[in-house]
């Protein structure tokens, strides 16, 4: 369980570091402690990989990466284990997960995609499909963002 | 805005590892040779022109404590924009894209546990009237990769 403190300083750091020379200081005051304190809690929740990143959040759209595909794969239970590891290992994969299969859906893992343009996504599955034997498969391109936001934790 | 050789070499050295001491913006400076007050002026128009989203924290919201989700439903298209507008309410719900499938709109549900979770799903589709939705916690993470090569 995390500390009133540590609750605390992510209600600080969800939101902007500010642009100043001694952001740190800045927010410590606001919390009420020092800056050596927040500085050490911070440097503590990275290790514990409570902080998952620190640091910029880009808008990637903007960096080239145009096409975003999510593959959905289906991977028979008995081979996730092997499989899942394999997909991670491709770098222009992102995001490799493990899901419930449900009745009229039969796929298990998803994987994030980022590439130029939709055939160079649907290139890069196929590799993967040809590496893992793994060839019942969808690429599920996103059409529109409707929302996308930053979590904000604690705010009840 | 078009990313000049230092603008990137900044967002190469903020991406994940932000410093963590008195003097953050002084420290990228000098790595780069440059004056403090260049970078952060850099950094606040990378900002003003959404190539940073944001500059902070990205949490694992296990560690935090949370629940999440990833969940699927199929909207007639007539109802895409009423829905889309129910489900931009809720703060748990921090992505929703429309994807080119008959489960057509996809977001991402956050929240304090799963009987959270659950009710907030129940409360989207008696508001909505849509009947189909997955709802696909992931068992398992393979791999997240947040980091862009520039």
């Amino acid at each position: 369980m995390l500390s009133e403190l540590e609750k605390q300083i992510i209600r600080e750091l969800q939101s902007d570091i500010p642009l100043v020379p001694e952001p740190y200081r800045l927010i410590a005051e606001r919390i009420g402690i020092t800056e050596q304190e927040l500085m050490d809690i911070i440097t503590k929740m990275i290790d514990q990989g409570i902080i998952r990143r620190f640091g910029a959040a880009l808008r990637h759209q903007d960096l080239g990466f145009i096409a975003n595909a999510m593959v959905v794969w289906e991977v028979p239970e008995t081979q996730i284990a092997e499989v899942g590891p394999k997909m991670a290992e491709f770098k222009e994969v992102t995001h490799c997960y493990q899901r419930p299969s449900q009745p009229g859906w039969p796929y298990t893992l998803f994987t994030v995609l980022h590439g130029m343009n939709s055939d160079e996504c649907k290139e890069k599955a196929q590799k993967i499909a040809n590496a893992t034997g793994i060839h019942n498969y969808r690429l599920i391109f996103s059409t529109k963002e409707l929302k996308k936001s930053s979590m904000q934790y604690f705010m009840d | 805005m078009q990313l000049d050789r230092i603008d990137k070499q900044i967002l190469g050295l903020i991406q994940t590892n932000f410093p963590v001491v008195s003097r953050p913006y002084r420290l990228i400076a000098e790595k780069l040779g440059l004056e403090e007050a260049e970078v952060i002026n850099r950094i606040h128009k990378l900002r003003q022109a959404g190539i940073i989203r944001r500059l902070g924290g990205l949490f694992d919201s296990r560690k935090v404590g949370y629940v999440g989700t990833l969940c699927a439903m199929k909207v007639p298209s007539q109802d895409i924009e009423r829905v889309g507008g129910v489900i931009a309410e809720y703060p748990g719900i921090t992505h929703n894209y429309l994807r080119d499938h008959e489960y057509n709109m996809w977001f991402t549900l956050l929240a304090e546990s799963e009987q959270k979770i659950e009710s907030i799903l129940n409360d989207i589709l008696s508001r909505t009237g849509i009947t189909q939705v997955l709802n696909l916690p992931s068992q398992k993470v393979f791999k997240v990769r947040v980091k862009f090569d520039l």
